[in-house]
């Protein structure tokens, strides 16, 4: 089951939440709404969900509009960032609960019932704990409740809201792949939210990401870390150092060296900024040319497999940072303190401050 | 505690707050049932199975029964639209639910007085379709809905919104109908703030005197209730059967303070259980 999304506005207060979002979720994937807090992520899912009513645009289901349709008639399932779980049921009826409340002439059997979650509950490898009080389980346990919850009543989406936001850096790391796997096996279209770059990049098919309540880049996890489309992503996803500078004629000038920016031939001394990825930066002992930049390192951290390096910029004063691999650290000898001339393999520019 | 206090200072405000106690509390508690048996048990029976007093009992009661009702939909309907939801005038209706406690339950009997009694603003209309409010049962149920409104939702409020509508939406987005949430999930939840509302609410209707009172007009084994009853039989000099029939509502009032005592400690014991377990199996877990 497909989601479009298109056009949609919603504002609090004076606060725009969401300016003019449009998105596509092609059934059967596994979406990941990405960004900073305050940029309308949660905002959106709640309003597919109906949670939220929106103040303008339309949303669509496979096709069908489902803009004005209430919550309970939408069918999705919603898996809140604090599992808001029944906290007077067990586990079970937790589960059940969306097969209890159905109308009479639908609602299924007791039999029917008691298959269905204690079903849902291997799934979730959570049988043993199906008399359980949501008080009694850990915090991966009640999100795995609150995911067969969400999952009994066949929903034609599945939203999560931060679904690993309260758990712990180990836990979240196993429900991680734990939900991937549930998505290949269960396969119902799934958008989450989440504000973890690494989290969206390692369990998604495709990212959304998002920023003051507009979209600034949808595609697979590699287009946008490879190919980020505005200078938001760009500093968004993974690690950078930004320089501001001028451009001109291809040219990028910072401070007193220059970089090649062939994209903007065109340009006439105009503001811009450069990206550079933390591991795009090379280290020399001696300058090269003008395309060098002369720093001091201040800090060097050399656990695991990659060493990484705090540099003070002599032009300037700020202070930038660099991964290298462990091996090309050793054969440069760097040590604290040292002078070195730092340039980049690979820069990206976009205009403005 | 405070540790650095004196041993001396310590016991003196222990000593000041027990004798308070006894001077305000324990003393008139004790003195009600010392005068009502004054004259002896049978004297102390007759004033209590005396028709006017058992009249009184049974006004009380009804007052009692409609009013409980009447105001935990009340308390139960603006504590949920008040924690639930957000909409213009919420505060002027947090404001307006607190007013009873704010105006003397003497000048709320007034305002009733003013409304509905012959000289009011609805009285003429009130004579010529022949309904009596005032110095009749259905003004001194009013007046008892009005000073005991507070009680239920008060309590329910800042319960529910600590508890906040998370759960609710989690139901709605399950399919359920707004009365299958509030009877599955919300009501659950509550049920022992409920009770402890209810409880209270329960008490005040019986004892309400300053209000009953104005609009009551004191018609003996008609519109007189139980507090009322007391007041008339001590003005008369009849102190035995007043505090007799004292007696009747202060055993209500101990009655009360048990319920109540119960109800908070269950209170306390689900609150525990919700939150003391589950870091202990937390780690377990880990």
């Amino acid at each position: 089951m497909s989601i479009q999304v298109r056009h949609l506005r919603k504002a609090f207060g004076g606060f725009a939440a969401l300016d003019d979002v449009s998105l596509d979720v092609p059934g059967g994937e596994l979406v990941a709404l990405l960004g900073p807090s305050g940029s309308g992520k949660t905002t959106l899912l709640r309003i597919i969900a109906g949670l939220e009513p929106a103040d303008g645009g339309t949303i669509h289901f496979h096709g069908e509009d489902a803009t004005g349709q209430p919550v309970r008639e939408r069918q999705v399932g919603f898996v809140f960032q604090h599992y808001a779980l029944f906290r007077h049921m067990s586990v079970f009826e937790n589960v059940a609960f969306g097969l209890r409340v159905r109308p009479r002439p639908s609602r299924p059997s007791e039999a029917e019932i008691r298959e269905t979650v204690l079903g849902l509950l291997h799934l979730v490898q959570l049988d043993v704990l199906a008399d359980r009080r949501p008080s009694e389980l850990s915090g991966g346990q009640r999100q795995r409740v609150a995911l067969a919850r969400a999952l009994a009543v066949k929903p034609k989406v599945l939203l999560l809201d931060e679904p690993f936001g309260a758990l712990d850096a180990k836990v979240r790391k196993e429900l991680r792949r734990w939900l991937r796997r549930l998505h290949e096996e269960v396969h119902v279209t799934s958008v989450f939210v989440t504000h973890d770059q690494e989290e969206a990049l390692e369990v998604s098919d495709r990212v959304v990401i998002m920023n003051e309540g507009r979209v600034e880049q949808s595609g697979t996890p590699e287009e946008v870390y490879e190919r980020p489309a505005t200078s938001f992503v760009y500093g968004f996803l993974g690690d950078v150092n930004l320089f501001h500078g001028r451009i001109h004629r291809g040219r990028v000038r910072i401070g007193e060296s220059e970089l090649d920016a062939p994209e903007w031939a065109e340009a006439r001394d105009q503001a811009g900024i450069a990206y550079v990825r933390t591991y795009d930066v090379e280290l020399a002992p001696t300058p090269s040319g003008n395309s060098s930049l002369e720093a001091l390192v201040r800090h060097v951290r050399t656990f695991g497999p990659v060493v990484r390096l705090e540099l003070d910029l002599v032009d300037g004063g700020r202070t930038i940072e660099a991964h290298l691999p462990r091996s090309r650290f050793e054969g440069l000898a760097i040590a604290k303190g040292q002078r070195v001339y730092v340039s980049a393999t690979h820069v990206r520019v976009f205009a403005g401050d | 505690m405070a540790r650095g206090e004196s041993r001396a200072v310590r016991w003196t405000q222990i000593a000041v707050a027990l004798v308070f106690l006894a001077l305000t509390l324990a003393l008139p508690l004790a003195l009600v049932f010392h005068e009502a048996v004054a004259k002896g048990l049978a004297a102390y029976w007759a004033a209590i199975t005396e028709p006017d007093a058992l009249s009184a009992a049974r006004l009380t009661l009804l007052i009692a029964g409609i009013v409980v009702p009447v105001n935990l939909v009340f308390g139960v309907s603006a504590a949920w639209c008040i924690s639930k939801f957000d909409f213009p005038g919420r505060n002027l209706l947090l404001t307006l639910i607190d007013l009873p406690f704010a105006v003397s339950p003497v000048i709320s009997g007034m305002i009733f007085v003013l409304l509905f009694g012959a000289h009011g603003w609805l009285g003429p209309w009130l004579l010529e379709h022949d309904i009596t409010i005032i110095f009749a049962v259905p003004g001194m149920v009013l007046a008892t809905t009005f000073v005991t409104a507070p009680f239920i939702a008060r309590e329910l409020i800042p319960l529910m919104q600590e508890q906040g509508s998370e759960e609710e939406e989690a139901a709605i987005v399950l399919g359920a109908t707004g009365w299958q949430t509030f009877r599955r999930v919300t009501l659950p939840n509550i049920k022992w703030g409920l009770l402890y509302g209810l409880i209270l609410c329960n008490a005040r209707a019986m004892g309400e005197f300053g209000a009953v009172s104005v609009v009551s007009g004191h018609i003996r084994g008609e519109t007189n209730t139980l507090p009322l009853h007391v007041e008339i039989l001590y003005n008369e000099y009849a102190f035995a059967a007043s505090f007799a029939v004292a007696s009747v509502l202060t055993l209500l009032a101990l009655v009360t303070l048990a319920l109540k005592t119960a109800v908070e400690w269950q209170q306390r014991r689900s609150v525990t259980h919700e939150a003391g377990i589950a870091p202990s199996l937390e780690r377990i877990a880990a």
